[in-house]
């Protein structure tokens, strides 16, 4: 590729990282950051082990055990009382020491879940390329990293090489323009991009996310977008980093400090999409078709506007569609024309590294203030790091929500998977702010909606999903 | 890895569109720190009731399918999580092979690392191949990788694509590792480059 044709910000972080282009067209991609947790590692490191190879760049990886930590009482790994789980920290804690990866202990006030935490410490930057075990590192995609998630072979390929062996993806842009209407949130723009484009609409693809409404968006509500750009099918969002970022990144404990910052400011400054840069694929989205989202089947994309009704499945012309789309309405519990603010919930869950950060909580907190949980719903906050919690008590945000009714709570992926004691339990309903609502992913049997956070503390008021922008 | 070249099986019809990882394995059996094993839990909540107990209507519970080697399926198979004990769980319950029109991504690149071969076909194809696998034993499939074709029972062959690195990998079992370490020498340079060119990048020591 000539360095004068325009490139899109997938095009130049891509370009910067090919180490060789083999023969068919491969790339061997270099890595500049790697997260590390306790599910989807052992199997790497014992891989290593038994082909007696070393990490080749502890120095550029860092570990955290996020999945199965409880989130009320002792966290010290040898209380865990699952064994499976314990055996799973455990594990991940024998392998750091054995090779010589950083690693946040549990103990430690920067332990949280891996994608709240690597922006946080400003270990994802601008222009990198950073890859996880785990689906959602799309999330530091807000910063303009190219990041990605990938399977325990692939983890043990970049511990062992710090490279990964990849194809390009196509370039998808998605524009959202307008103003962001009152009462909602980065949420309810990408749960809305996941009804309009389905959740294979980015296969193949990397998203970048462009338009006033996402510049307009704090890096919160750019990680929340960016996050769930894989339920878009993407494997990753990009979103050019500009002054919000570069702020936001600035001070941070493993940021650059000093000249150092300012080198690193003026290369970031050069990776924003060129004017005339191909996209294979461009999704215009008006903020005017924007409310406040609440999914109501088992895939994120059916998703409605609260103010919406279940839709019909007969409806739906094509056989295999329908049928999907029959076995949503069975699984959920709910009738086709029935409005969702007519459906009770019984628990609410508000969290995960999709609306785990600070800004989430004050938006929940905001709506409980003055309020009490509705009789009989589980309302649980948990925060996605040991910071965030902190930060939230200093603001006085925890008593908001225990006065309230809600279960203040420990930092862990909790009930967005259910790995740790947090889930439901059959034919629970939930409001939920995490990112998937497949059949059984917070509890088998369990019934997921996603909301936003302002949308879950609306639900977890008045007993039922309510449009938040009433209470507000 | 075990090699893939060609398979002659049974395939088991699942007209189902977003087959997620949750489905193929709940999040409840990832707390394992090895790879064998998972075959049992294998679409655990389609497979079994609350009790543990086999639900008799679905596709895998049934004969001759609890043999299958062979899936065909709707779109966008194995979306969500990028859990790898999906196509562990898959693999050790015998299944080497899925067809279907489409694949989330990070579970089209993990069935290559464990020798399972995903291939891409026309939706019109898949729900041809789904008719021909309900006649159960005396339908089976075969998959030839090396000249890149589906042979129905009928004899009919049906081409398919697939990128030359991976079939390569596929057909001769290699480990890619071992494949990127013979390029160490360009990974070395790369550093010692970016070094230069990216001095602020900063550690991650704790």
């Amino acid at each position: 590729m000539s360095a004068s044709r325009p490139r899109t910000l997938f095009d130049k972080i891509w370009d910067s990282h090919v180490v060789e282009r083999l023969p068919d067209g491969t790339c061997i991609l270099y890595i500049d950051r790697h997260l590390v947790h306790e599910v989807t590692s052992p199997q790497a490191f014992e891989g290593l082990r038994l082909a007696g190879r070393p990490v080749r760049r502890p120095d550029c990886t860092l570990a955290v055990a996020d999945h199965n930590i409880p989130t009320v009482g002792s966290r010290i790994p040898s209380d865990i009382k699952e064994d499976d789980s314990r055996i799973q920290v455990e594990t991940l804690e024998k392998n750091v020491k054995e090779f010589g990866v950083p690693y946040i202990p549990i103990l430690d006030v920067r332990q949280g879940i891996v994608h709240i935490i690597g922006p946080e410490l400003g270990i994802s930057l601008p222009g990198t390329t950073l890859v996880c075990g785990d689906s959602h590192t799309s999330t530091h995609g807000a910063l303009g990293s190219l990041a990605f998630g990938i399977g325990t072979s692939e983890v043990e390929h970049v511990l062992a090489t710090q490279t990964l062996l990849q194809n390009p993806a196509k370039n998808m842009r998605i524009d959202v323009t307008g103003t962001l209407g009152f009462g909602c949130s980065a949420k309810d723009i990408v749960l809305a991009i996941i009804g309009k484009i389905t959740t294979a609409g980015g296969t193949g693809h990397v998203i970048e996310y462009t338009g006033d409404a996402i510049r307009a968006l704090d890096m919160a509500g750019r990680m929340t977008v960016s996050n769930m750009s894989i339920e878009a099918g993407a494997r990753a969002g990009l979103i050019a980093p500009d002054q919000t970022t570069f702020d936001y990144v600035k001070g941070r404990e493993f940021s650059p400090k000093g000249e150092a910052f300012e080198q690193a400011v003026a290369y970031w400054k050069t990776l924003p999409t060129d004017p005339g840069a191909h996209f294979d694929t461009t999704v215009m989205i008006s903020t005017a078709d924007i409310a406040p989202m609440v999914t109501w089947g088992t895939t994120p994309g059916a998703v409605i506007p609260v103010t919406g009704v279940v839709p019909n499945p007969e409806d739906e012309p094509d056989e295999g569609k329908r049928t999907q789309l029959r076995r949503m309405v069975e699984y959920m519990a709910v009738t086709p024309g029935q409005r969702l603010t007519d459906l009770a919930v019984d628990v609410v869950f508000i969290g995960s590294c999709t609306n785990g950060r600070i800004e989430d909580i004050r938006a929940a907190a905001a709506v409980a203030k003055g309020r009490k949980v509705a009789a009989g719903v589980q309302a649980l906050v948990v925060p996605g790091s040991g910071l965030v919690k902190r930060q939230a008590e200093e603001e006085g945000l925890d008593r908001i929500l225990l006065e309230a009714g809600f279960e203040w709570r420990d930092p862990c992926c909790s009930m967005c998977l259910g790995m740790n004691p947090d889930k439901l339990t059959p034919g629970q309903r939930c409001a939920s702010t995490s990112n998937r609502n497949f059949e059984g992913r917070q509890g088998q049997n369990g019934r997921t909606h996603l909301v936003s956070p302002a949308m879950a503390a609306a639900a977890a008021v008045m007993g039922r999903f309510a449009d938040v922008r009433q209470l507000v | 890895m075990d090699k893939f070249t060609t398979l002659t099986a049974i395939a088991a019809p699942m007209p189902m569109q977003n087959i997620d990882t949750d489905k193929i394995i709940p999040a409840r059996f990832l707390k394992t720190i090895k790879r064998s094993g998972l075959g049992v839990h294998l679409f655990d909540p389609l497979r079994f009731d609350a009790d543990g107990k086999e639900k008799p209507d679905f596709i895998l519970n049934q004969e001759p399918y609890r043999k299958a080697q062979v899936i065909i399926a709707h779109e966008n198979f194995g979306c969500g999580s990028s859990r790898e004990h999906a196509p562990w769980a898959l693999l050790d319950f015998g299944i080497r092979c899925i067809i279907a029109p489409d694949f989330a991504d990070i579970f089209y690149n993990n069935s290559f690392k464990n020798g399972i071969l995903p291939v891409r076909l026309p939706r019109a194809v898949c729900d041809q191949l789904i008719e021909d696998s309900k006649l159960g034993g005396n339908a089976r499939v075969t998959v030839d990788l090396a000249r890149q074709v589906v042979v129905r029972p009928n004899g009919e062959e049906i081409s398919f694509e697939i990128d030359p690195f991976r079939k390569h990998l596929l057909l001769n079992g290699l480990d890619d590792i071992g494949q990127t370490m013979q390029h160490a020498p360009s990974i070395d340079t790369y550093e010692a480059r970016n070094r230069q060119t990216q001095p602020w990048m900063p550690s991650t020591a704790v």
